[in-house]
């Protein structure tokens, strides 16, 4: 089953290679894996998405637990979450009808146009990953010039939150 | 006080009450040598190579519970050490190494000598630490021991940039008393509720069975241990990492289980309805095949690390905490109770595991013309009142230094489980030996293992290390030769030891005494003659039966009431017994 392991832990360098390597040392899968600062500079935010058995996500919670900068951490798919994840995808522009396809796509779908030149034109949507996906799945494989994802981000809904 | 980082790093050594430092210069430490140079705190123990500083740290503080300490250089220093390093993190071993790193311009240069230490150690220490600023180096310091001694215990590696430590540089020092680390505290108080949980499911037991390991021995629960064992009267067994924390001469101990444990032990495992794991983390060559282990009963697991837990066999009373504590609490709920484990069922338990004892799984020849490396172990037993500190390699001669020498005594058994280090025994024997002067100190080891560190016994000269080094030298890697022998129709590859040195002369070399054993009825006299010379260490070649094997045997991957027994064992090898 595929879960969304939200974690906070000291901003040091390495702290990431000790994520990385624990993942790979015990052949556990990584999905995606983000990382950046919080409000609190001292501390980073990553969230993992993984998939596993109960007893290896049991494995892998602990595991990371476990990790001496790691501080705290919960998984969201535990409890009820939000998922959101963002792309950025460029495509195609020689064709003007198939311009405006993409165009109202990605408005379909709650993005919008960065960017338009001549013959290429860039855009921005924020959702869940299988959201992602169904889009992606919309558009003609021959005009996407380049996908970026950065990886599942969650947040619990309501009052409950992993802060220290 | 302004000091150095150098002179830092001696006087933090110094306030944290570490005694020696096993040792290696090299270009990124010469600032640290020199402050070493200039007091008389802190002992330095030279070694040969850096795995032997690692294996001596390691020896020192599995005797004495106190962290061992290494200073190595970059580079190759740091790459020497990693054995080691890793032979103390699979046994949770608390270990304190600095590194010297190539100055912090230069670090991702490819300098000279320089390893990404932190990188290469990652995987095999707790945690890892590279000092920056000369203002964290004594705060890095204490988090290194404070990590390396707390919860479950392990290694924990300083990488130090050699201008960290630059002696024209000096800061202000003051002891860091106290660490506190917001992302690391271990839990070390079992839970109430799983308390009272295992109490009422081991008091209902009809066939328990106690199964502990190395954490009894981290904890320095033995005397916990052995209240809990004889107030319930249950057997209890132990793994190579336990051995010594429960006493083995006492008749409730059934021998140490798993792979090449007793018959009764690995029978008992089998047929229990309720086992109590103690500071054991259900290793494999403990539980044989996981699907069937332990098939019939519910499990007590205690342990302070989380992760130990239903890592590899389900619990159903997982309690985290420190052993020491958890015993304490168990106990005093079992008293507090005031009830009674199942006289009846206990008896007829006991009359089973008896039965089982009875066919003496650990016989051998006794009329052979050879020496038998068993019936060394078994001398070196009697003569040494079975209160010897006793180091081993790896292979056969460590298991069966594990089968027959009976260890009463907890931290008297010093082996590397986890790793299987060949090379460990004989420097971590000189770590014992600093530690417990007054103590008979042994290695066992066999002439392949002890050839992998043989350049520790100039260390042993050098500061006049009288250990016994009992070496058990069949002429073969035993143990391979053993599974070549068993599964690879004898088939001996690389397995024989070819062009051996002769023992004696090379120990006589070293400025060491040297003697060759060739006949079983001088084992004794040999032994005593060696144990006899107090201020030298003795290096006794035993020329021992080459074909011996070692039993009880589980082979990888199958069950406990699956062994291969020794030719004069006639045990049957399944119980027919129909159980309730």
């Amino acid at each position: 089953m595929r879960h969304i392991i939200s974690l906070l832990m000291e901003n040091e360098s390495g702290a990431l290679s000790r994520v990385a390597g624990l993942f790979s040392a015990r052949g556990y899968n990584i999905e995606s894996l983000n990382v950046a600062p919080t409000e609190d500079p001292s501390l980073s935010r990553m969230t993992i998405v993984t998939t596993g058995s109960e007893q290896i996500i049991e494995q892998i919670t602990k595991q990371l637990n476990k990790l001496v900068d790691v501080v705290k951490l919960k998984d969201l798919t535990a409890g009820e979450h939000i998922e959101r994840e963002l792309m950025l995808v460029k495509v195609r522009a020689e064709d003007a009808t198939r311009v405006e396809g993409f165009k109202a796509l990605v408005a379909n779908y709650g993005g919008k146009i960065i960017d338009e030149s001549e013959d290429i034109c860039t855009a921005e949507i924020t959702s869940d990953g299988v959201t992602l996906d169904r889009l992606l799945s919309e558009i003609d494989r021959d005009d996407i010039l380049e996908t970026v994802r950065t990886g599942a981000s969650g947040i619990f809904i309501g009052a409950r939150s992993l802060r220290i | 006080m302004e000091l150095s980082g150098g002179e830092i790093i001696v006087k933090f050594l110094k306030d944290e009450g570490v005694e020696y430092v096993f040792g290696y210069p090299g270009g990124a430490v010469l600032h640290i040598y020199d402050a070493i140079f200039q007091q008389d705190d802190v002992r330095h123990i030279l070694v040969r190579h850096e795995q032997g500083a690692t294996h001596a740290a390691d020896g020192y503080a599995r005797a004495t519970g106190k962290p061992g300490v290494v200073l190595v250089t970059s580079g190759p220093g740091a790459t020497n050490a990693v054995t080691g390093i890793a032979t103390a993190y699979m046994d949770s071993i608390p270990l304190v190494v600095l590194t010297g790193q190539v100055a912090l311009p230069f670090i991702g240069s490819d300098a000279f000598q320089e390893v990404d230490s932190v990188g290469i150690t990652r995987p095999c220490v707790k945690h890892n630490f590279l000092v920056k600023r000369l203002e964290d180096l004594a705060e890095t310091l204490k988090k290194a021991f404070h990590v390396a001694t707390t919860g479950r215990p392990g290694p924990v590696v300083v990488d130090i940039p050699k201008d960290v430590t630059d002696p024209g540089i000096k800061i202000p020092y003051e002891y860091p008393r106290e660490v506190h680390m917001r992302s690391y505290n271990p839990v070390v108080k079992g839970h109430p509720g799983q308390i009272k949980r295992a109490t009422n499911l081991i008091l209902s037991a009809k066939r328990p069975m106690i199964y502990t390991g190395g954490g009894v021995v981290l904890s320095n629960a033995s005397q916990e241990l052995t209240e809990f064992t004889r107030e319930l009267g249950y057997p209890i067994t132990q793994t190579l990492m336990g051995l010594g924390s429960y006493p083995a001469t006492d008749r409730q101990f059934v021998g140490m289980l798993g792979m090449h444990g007793t018959y009764e032990a690995n029978m008992a495992m089998h047929e229990c309805d309720v086992l109590i794991a103690i500071g054991a983390r259900f290793d494999d060559r403990v539980t044989g095949k996981l699907s069937e282990f332990c098939p019939h009963a519910k499990i007590v697991h205690v342990d302070i690390d989380p992760a130990s837990i239903a890592k590899n066999v389900k619990v159903d009373v997982p309690i985290v905490g420190d052993v020491k504590l958890v015993l304490r609490d168990l106990l005093a709920e079992l008293r507090a109770k005031g009830k009674q484990p199942d006289a009846g069922a206990l008896e007829a338990w006991w009359a089973q595991i008896e039965e089982w004892r009875s066919h003496n799984c650990l016989t051998y020849d006794r009329d052979s013309e050879l020496i038998k490396p068993q019936f060394v172990i078994e001398k070196l037993w009697e003569v040494t009142g079975g209160d010897a500190y006793v180091t081993s390699d790896v292979g056969q001669h460590q298991m069966f230094t594990a089968q027959f020498y009976k260890f009463d005594k907890p931290r008297r058994w010093i082996n590397s489980g986890g790793l299987g280090t060949m090379g460990f025994g004989m420097p971590a024997a000189l770590g014992v030996k600093l530690a417990c002067p007054d103590d008979e100190v042994v290695c066992v080891t066999g002439e392949a293992s002890i050839q992998m560190c043989i350049q520790e016994l100039s260390t042993a000269m050098q500061y006049r290390l009288p250990i016994k080094v009992v070496n058990l030298n069949n002429r073969y890697m035993g143990m391979v030769r053993q599974w070549q022998e068993f599964f690879y129709e004898s088939r001996y590859s690389h397995s024989y030891v070819e062009a051996l040195p002769d023992f004696v002369k090379l120990a006589e070399s070293y400025g060491h005494v040297g003697m060759r054993i060739e006949k079983p009825a001088d084992v004794e006299g040999a032994l005593r003659e060696a144990f006899g010379m107090k201020d030298r260490l003795v290096f006794l070649d035993f020329v021992t039966d080459q074909t011996e094997n070692v039993y009880p045997m589980i082979a990888a991957g199958k069950a406990h009431n699956q062994m291969h027994l020794a030719p004069q064992c006639k045990a049957p090898q399944s119980s027919e017994r129909e159980l309730a």
